[in-house]
């Protein structure tokens, strides 16, 4: 399997990975530049629990290719400046397992940068595509509904 | 005085479970494990409360089996009875030390001194002296003393408080947390290949597949168990799905056929019958004869993240990190499997996603501890599950289905119940039936297959007959179940096990028989309790829900069911509000449950409303789908979950009893969520559907099926 050296921008710095380039950027990202946050959940780009920014878009990490995010702007939890939805989180109390938090997070900060005022149906909605098998989705909309006033 | 729990039976000595740390904090020693339920949380604020010292004053200590008592499985809803009873014993037996110490020391009575923040006062409130000062005052390694709970005097951290989740700021700022994110130097990654049912072999031409692995990646091979590893996880990831896509199976296990329909095949399956309950009537037993059937598929864990597991085999012994609900049941059976000494095992339990159950945790400990021991250079191996084989061979949650009949007369009053049940077995876990059951072992030569899985005990509070008994006043119960014993489809304990169904059986039944005669649905079943308890549930959710002032709206209906968990366990009533137009849509529920005595009262909460929606999702979605190919739900899109579009209102609230045992939360909710919902399915269209899930199929041949 070839191994290249990748130039990837994340969290506004440029890193040099060398790695195999059809490597899931989730993995370069997890073991080569030890950003943990975002998760392994299917590998197939259904759940989101590996979702990082890509060009401030919430993308599947899991099964894109690291040498296709070269060149463009990518921002994992690690990354963002999100502490008063995080606190708010806790707050809240907005987690059971806590395995999904990291990808809803990331969508959830996305949503928040577009703008404020949303309703906790249109919160819902801009989470769709991340799931939560315990159950604390209520909690979740909850803190992203409150955290527009923080 | 309160009978001593399980876990103390076994772990007699204070020092088992706490140590006064030279720092002067407590560690605290726990056997239960977190499974994203809280129970560290709330097992920490019972030691907070009795010990009377501030939150940093007591640290938990990793948990392995080196270390903790062995509190068995984490399961079953026991964790705040068991655990909970040792560590309040245990803490105020500690602070009754303290305190009789400082009397010592002082010469002032016991009784004129109170504990805060760590130290001793006198009833001026002048510190007589710091648990730290009187250190050598204080022996820990003594047993555990029959004492009364200390509780009520001045447990202010029960009352209506609640400790914040300790795990959940790491897990919300992003730190790594999860036995997922765990590494170690030289760490070798593996990912296992597995067959599409665990009833299989490697098929012909499967060698010359796995001849072509691409270096730097290889094989391990034994038998029909076929791992490929790596130094990067990438690698070895790429590689496997890259071979699993053609390796041949070689498929051994009689797949149920498409052309009959499940709940037929479970009937016509060989089985172990057994009779739970066989009370006659006493009265005439009259009445109009009911006879309905009720089925629900197998249904997945479907946790969030795929199992994981770490291991290393370093000078004849072997470690290894586990998410596994029981660190001791799996070393014995690690054991038994790799001829190994239980002494030569230590088994440390770290975080995964959430676990509702028997999942693929212990399957994974064995795989990477066979890799490990395997490993050249005594290299530590990590295997990850891909996400087809989390939903595809981790065991599941049987299909079940039951017959039920009654007399109920004029009245209402009903008698000469009789209930049949016929499901696999709810018991599959390794270390528990004689045979060590990981799924990598039955696939090395010589081994295998996995035998159909046995059952819980009534002791364990039964499997397939949990909550079959109905818990009404009725006259004559009759209640039997078949345990199958063949098991194409893997299954064992999942949340609540056959509480799910069979609350949702007896309770749809019971909706049936009161619509059927007219009665109101919540009355019906007030009428027939003598428990004081579970009236005060029904009676707080219809008030809730606003029970009496419903109308009939069309499209929309409201329903109600009960259920006492185990029978014996946490009560809880729900009354689910739908929507029935193009879609089910669940659009509140109102859940009240009665846990005895409240610890952590946010946690509770938390679990109820979690536990709520999980069922709601089981409820409208959930299937295990298959073919004679084996299983084919293997992904998000073909095994889907509820989203959060989906989500309904949830109201839950809890009637705190302190001055009854405390009781768990986990699994009370699933069963009368699921009946609620399809009463209230019923009370919207007036069409009964007794096959879950209730999705749009399942509805439109029930409305074809029934008689009008």
């Amino acid at each position: 399997m070839a191994i290249k050296t990748l130039r990837l921008q994340v969290n506004g710095e440029v890193r040099e990975v060398t790695a195999n380039p059809k490597a899931p950027l989730l993995f370069v990202l997890r073991n080569h530049l030890d950003l943990k946050a975002a998760k392994f959940g299917c590998g197939q780009g259904l759940c989101g629990a590996c979702f990082v920014l890509l060009d401030g878009h919430p993308t599947q990490s899991c099964d894109l290719p690291a040498e296709a995010a070269e060149g463009i702007d990518i921002r994992t939890l690690e990354g963002l400046d999100s502490k008063p939805l995080q606190d708010l989180f806790i707050e809240l109390q907005a987690g059971q397992c806590g395995y999904c938090l990291s990808g809803i997070l990331v969508s959830a900060t996305a949503l928040l940068k577009k703008g404020r005022g949303f309703s906790r149906e249109e919160i819902a909605k801009a989470l769709d595509k991340n799931l939560c098998r315990c159950g604390t989705h209520g909690r979740i909309v909850e803190a992203v509904f409150r955290a527009q006033e923080a | 005085m309160a009978r001593k729990s399980a876990s103390l039976t076994g772990n007699p000595r204070l020092s088992q479970w706490i140590a006064f740390l030279t720092d002067g904090r407590f560690e605290l020693r726990l056997g239960k494990v977190e499974l994203g339920q809280g129970i560290l949380t709330a097992l920490k604020q019972i030691a907070l409360s009795e010990l009377r010292v501030p939150e940093e004053a007591v640290v938990l200590a990793a948990q392995s089996t080196d270390a903790v008592p062995n509190e068995g499985l984490t399961a079953g809803s026991l964790s705040i009875a068991n655990a909970g009873d040792a560590v309040r014993r245990v803490c105020v037996q500690i602070r009754k030390m303290f305190v009789a110490a400082a009397a010592s020391a002082s010469g002032i009575p016991v009784s004129s001194l109170v504990v805060k923040n760590g130290a001793v006062l006198d009833d001026t409130g002048r510190v007589v002296a710091t648990y730290q000062a009187l250190r050598e005052h204080v022996n820990f390694d003594v047993d555990v003393v029959d004492a009364d709970e200390g509780g009520q005097e001045a447990s202010g951290a029960d009352n209506g408080l609640s400790l914040l989740r300790l795990d959940l700021p790491d897990k919300v700022y992003g730190r790594p947390t999860f036995i997922q994110d765990m590494g170690f130097p030289d760490l070798l990654h593996a990912r296992v290949i597995r067959p599409p049912v665990h009833e299989a072999r490697l098929g012909v031409g499967a060698e010359d597949v796995l001849a072509q692995v691409r270096s730097p990646a290889h094989v391990h091979r034994d038998g029909s168990f076929v791992a490929v590893l790596a130094d990067t996880e990438e690698d070895a990831y790429l590689e496997a799905a890259r071979l699993a896509a053609v390796i041949p199976w070689d498929v051994r296990a009689q797949m149920p056929p498409r052309s009959v329909r499940l709940a037929t095949w479970l009937r016509e399956q060989p089985a172990e019958a057994a009779v739970l309950q066989d009370v006659k009537p006493t009265g005439a037993a009259e009445g109009q004869e009911f006879r309905r059937t009720y089925f629900r598929p197998y249904i997945a864990h479907a946790s969030i993240a795929p199992s994981c597991a770490l291991a290393e085999w370093a000078n004849g012994r072997l470690a290894v990190w586990t998410h596994s609900q029981s660190i001791f049941h799996l070393r014995a059976a690690l054991a038994q499997a790799l001829d190994l000494d239980v002494s030569a095992i230590v088994v440390h339990h770290v975080q995964s996603a959430g676990c509702y159950g028997h999942n693929g945790a212990d399957d994974a400990a064995f795989d990477a501890a066979l890799l490990a021991m395997n490993a050249e250079g005594g290299r530590p191996v990590r295997v990850l599950w891909s996400r087809p084989d989390e939903l595809g061979a981790a065991p599941v949650g049987s299909a079940m289905t039951a017959d039920v009949t009654a007399r109920m007369d004029a009245d209402g009053a009903v008698s000469d119940w009789s209930y049949e049940v016929w499901s696999n077995g709810f018991l599959g876990r390794p270390g528990f039936s004689g045979n060590p059951a990981f799924l990598g072992e039955s696939h090395r030569v010589g081994r295998g297959p996995l035998p159909p899985s046995a059952d819980p005990r009534p002791e364990g509070g039964y499997g397939i007959g949990r909550n079959a008994v109905p818990g009404y006043e009725l006259d004559g119960v009759r209640i039997r179940q078949h345990r199958l014993l063949t098991m194409p489809i893997r299954t064992s304990a999942l949340r609540c096990l056959g509480a799910h169904f069979n609350v949702f059986a007896v309770e749809s039944f019971m909706d049936e028989m009161a619509v059927a005669g007219g009665f109101d649905p919540a009355a019906f079943r007030l009428a027939k309790l003598a428990d004081e308890r579970a009236k005060q549930v029904i009676q707080r959710a219809a008030e809730l829900a606003g029970w009496s002032e419903r109308r009939a709206e069309d499209g929309f209906g409201r329903g109600i069911a009960y259920a006492r968990y185990k029978n014996v366990s946490a009560y809880c009533a729900v009354v689910a509000e739908v929507e029935a137009t193009e879609d089910l849509k669940v659009r509140r529920l109102v859940v009240v449950v009665d846990a005895g005595r409240v610890v952590n009262l946010d946690g509770v909460l938390n679990q109820l409303q979690g536990g709520a929606l999980q069922s709601v999702s089981w409820t409208l979605k959930e299937e295990v789908q298959f073919d004679q190919s084996g299983i084919t739900s293997l992904d998000w899109e073909q095994y889907p979950i509820l989203r959060f579009t989906e989500v309904p209102r949830v109201e839950a609230s809890v009637i705190d009893r302190p001055e009854e045992p405390s009781l768990g939360v986990g699994e009370c909710v699933n069963g009368p969520v699921t009946a609620a919902i399809a009463n209230a399915l019923h009370n919207a269209l007036g069409v009964r559907v007794r096959d879950l899930p209730l999705n749009k199929d399942n509805i439109i041949r029930a409305i074809s099926d029934s008689p009008d």
